[in-house]
């Protein structure tokens, strides 16, 4: 294990010996259920009120204004389904990117079917969305607008806060949803600032457990229930809460807020390191979506021309080295490189991304490994190309 | 009264004076895969096979009818009732009880058929059918009708050691048991067409191991698991199966290095067969199985097939040569295996396929190009040989 080199933290994280802890603890000793009347039941919700308190203050929102989800998916699919019903009435009118994760992108695909008028506001070539054609486009008719804040593929930080403004200016009522599944933790957000009406955020991105989410809804929109049942959570999302899942998510977080800083620098000094490591010592490599310091300092797609990504995340593998080839949850299906087409990457430079993903943890000597390991193997690769020998 | 399964096997039926040699195999196939399902009692009874479960409230009837229709050489299987003294008295309560159940929810239309193999027993078949037919009648009421022609249900009677009732047969496998023909070993690629043709040559009684040609990192660990998971499929039928997996990322590379591009997938294929023929003469098989069929793809042209062909000295098995693929896709539908070979897993060997492969290679040239591989191929074969991974699949 200590050959091992995960950078593959986008897509999952290693929980922290805290989180293991906390949510072993809570599982141990805080078996009752929240909803029990008697002091069992009290202690367990007791825990998640904390925990509540804690998350309400990382955001500047209210303890009441969180809820606690399965995780990432389920915190996109509540608010965007559970917005767009409650508002119908008011306009048929959605908006997102085409970059979006599928729990956010396949959410819209369902309301279209369902007869939404769906729009999608058009990217630039490091993922930066168009403000101007974002303003053009949100009417009297428009319910809804989401965003994601990071994106998981390229690193693009979308800038929230103006576009939160620029949404209220348009439209006051226009609803705004942030997928921050891969910025919670990591960067500083504030939704009444940015005027955000629903964020979601997934634990097991910035080191907690996997299986729990949180949806910050602001309490002055309404939302319709997904999931009918017991009337847990002020009957907006039924369901017995994980209160060992929400203990180690709490840990998580603790750890990471008071290292923000720190963590990112340290990520970003690695993440300087590889890619100018690769892009100096490797011919025909080029960054995908916005410069080094521009994107998050924890995602890195480098496109290595000649070689199948999948094949050299094989190879490394070799080494103990795990990196993604495209988003790991969808790199089953043909056409993970949606969010690099987007861009307007085309061809076999869509099958030629790899991206890099750091933690707190990664180690800069890690790093020269993985510098030394692709020198090593990429001109091996580049003999074997598609079609035949080159000339 | 009991309930029972009976099994009908027809094939074996003929096999003269090695009969009980293929039913006994039977025997031994039904017994091993109900295992896991309960206790059954398991008998021959001329001609027939009866398996009875022992305790009959602890045993799902579906589940065991699935399991017995996966088993090769059973042409039917009926569940019906069993008495065990024969009179007509016996027969009479078993065929009230199943018809009662038949017309419980609707009015049915149904003919008695009997086929005595005890001769002794004192009426004769028309007899039984007859009488039995009349006294339904009386028992049931408006609820039963009698139609010969076409009937909604067939009640059939046998008369042998025993009475047996049952109304409805269910399609069996068919084939021959597993185990009674000899041995063969399979080259299995992941895709549609292999585990197709393994689960066809294995329905005639052969018993069937597998290879499997992996090539990290050009394939990946789902696409072998992806494999092991074909294999168990088709080990659904056959009990068991072995599967080889041969790590084959060098010698790919050097065929790519060394041989002209467009012959790649050819002379791969023929390095494909004579490492096959090695691990199938280890294991004791008599002959491989491909999945090929004419013209699907360039490798498999006529031209191709020939070439690919004279590597092996086996006789090579290609039960799918004449079928299209959307038969061969139906099969692999039926039999389960369909879902499993299209995750795409597998995509990583384009790398190693021409852009415009040879559809009509002619051997001698194929040999020549092979040439270039004279010095270090045999050693690299050997070494795959050595080295090949077994997985049991049980």
């Amino acid at each position: 294990m200590e050959t091992e080199i995960y950078l593959d933290n986008a897509a999952t994280t290693k929980p922290l010996d805290c989180v293991v802890e906390a949510v072993k603890d809570t599982m141990m000793h805080n078996y009752g259920n929240p909803s029990s009347l008697h002091k069992r039941g009290m202690e367990a919700e007791t825990i998640i009120k904390e925990a509540s308190k804690f998350f309400a203050m990382q955001i500047g929102a209210l303890p009441e204004e969180i809820i606690y989800t399965s995780g990432g998916t389920e915190s996109n699919n509540t608010a965007i389904v559970g917005a767009a019903m409650a508002y119908k009435r008011r306009g048929n009118k959605i908006i997102t990117t085409p970059i979006e994760h599928p729990s956010v992108g396949e959410v819209f695909n369902y309301l279209e079917s369902q007869g939404f008028e769906v729009c999608h506001v058009g990217v630039d070539e490091k993922g930066y969305i168009n403000l101007e054609e974002l303003k053009t486009l949100i009417d009297n008719q428009t319910i809804l607008v989401s965003v994601m804040h990071v994106n998981n593929e390229i690193g693009t930080i979308q800038p929230i806060e103006e576009i939160g403004k620029l949404i209220k200016l348009q439209n006051k009522e226009t609803l705004f949803h942030v997928d921050a599944v891969q910025s919670f933790g990591k960067l500083p957000i504030q939704v009444k600032r940015s005027k955000i009406d629903f964020l979601s955020v997934s634990a097991h991105k910035f080191y907690g457990p996997r299986g729990v989410g949180l949806l910050y809804k602001n309490k002055a929109v309404r939302m319709q229930s997904l999931l009918l049942g017991g009337g847990q959570q002020k009957n907006v999302r039924s369901g017995t809460e994980n209160t060992p899942g929400i203990a180690g998510t709490l840990a998580a977080c603790q750890y990471v807020t008071a290292h923000q800083k720190e963590i990112y620098e340290s990520m970003m000094a690695c993440k300087k390191r590889l890619a100018e490591g690769i892009l100096e010592t490797i011919p025909n490599t080029w960054i995908n979506g916005p410069s080094i310091e521009e994107s998050a300092s924890y995602i890195l797609n480098i496109g290595f021309e000649d070689v199948r990504a999948e094949v050299l995340l094989h190879t490394l593998e070799q080494f103990e080295i795990y990196v993604s080839s495209g988003s790991a949850c969808s790199s089953h299906k043909k056409g993970h490189g949606d969010v690099l087409a987007a861009l307007g990457i085309k061809g076999a430079a869509l099958d030629s991304a790899i991206r890099f993903s750091f933690a707190h943890d990664t180690k800069m000597e890690d790093i020269e490994r993985v510098i030394e390991v692709l020198g090593e193997q990429i001109p091996l690769l580049r003999r074997y190309t598609v079609g035949g020998k080159k000339k | 009264m009991k309930n029972v399964f009976l099994i009908k096997y027809g094939e074996l039926a003929i096999k003269g004076k090695n009969r009980h040699l293929f039913e006994n195999r039977l025997l031994s196939n039904i017994k091993k895969n109900l295992k896991s399902l309960g206790e059954f009692l398991v008998t021959k009874e001329q001609g027939r096979i009866m398996v009875e479960p022992v305790e009959e409230d602890s045993i799902d009837v579906n589940t065991v009818l699935n399991r017995l229709s996966r088993i090769f050489g059973i042409v039917g299987i009926a569940y019906g009732l069993k008495a065990e003294e024969v009179s007509f008295d016996a027969v009479k309560r078993l065929a009230l009880a199943q018809m009662t159940e038949e017309c419980a929810d609707k009015n049915i239309t149904f003919k008695v058929e009997t086929k005595r193999a005890d001769k002794r027993f004192p009426m004769t078949s028309m007899e039984v059918s007859c009488e039995l037919g009349a006294y339904l009648l009386e028992a049931l009421g408006d609820k039963v009708k009698v139609d010969v022609h076409n009937p909604d249900v067939f009640l059939m009677v046998e008369l042998r050691n025993h009475a047996y009732v049952y109304a409805k047969t269910h399609k069996g496998a068919g084939g021959m048991p597993y185990g009674t023909n000899g041995k063969a070993t399979l080259l299995l690629s992941g895709g549609i067409d292999s585990p197709v043709a393994g689960w066809m040559i294995a329905k005639r009684g052969v018993e069937v191991d597998a290879v499997y040609f992996h090539a990290p990192p050009y394939t990946s660990d789902r696409a072998k698991q992806k494999v092991v998971d074909l294999a168990e499929k088709v080990a659904m039928y056959t009990g068991s199966m072995n599967l080889h997996i041969v790590n084959f990322t060098d010698i790919q590379l050097k065929i790519y290095e060394l041989c002209p591009h467009e012959q790649l997938t050819i002379i791969m294929r023929r390095i494909m067969m004579y490492i096959s023929e090695a691990i199938a003469k280890k294991n004791g098989s008599m002959a491989l199985i491909t999945g090929e069929s004419i013209g699907q793809v360039a490798s498999q042209t006529m031209h191709s097939l020939v070439c690919t062909n004279e590597a092996a000295t086996m006789p090579v098995f290609r039960p799918l040569i004449g079928f299209d693929k959307e038969e061969i896709v139906q099969i692999a539908k039926r039999i389960d295996t369909f879902e499993t070979s299209i995750q795409p897993f597998e995509d990583c060997c384009t790398i190693f396929v021409a852009k415009h492969p040879e559809t009509k290679p002619k051997l001698e040239q194929i040999e020549r190009s092979e040439r270039a591989l004279d010095e270090i191929i045999d050693e690299m074969m050997q070494k795959a040989i050595d080295e090949v991974e077994v997985v049991k699949i049980r």
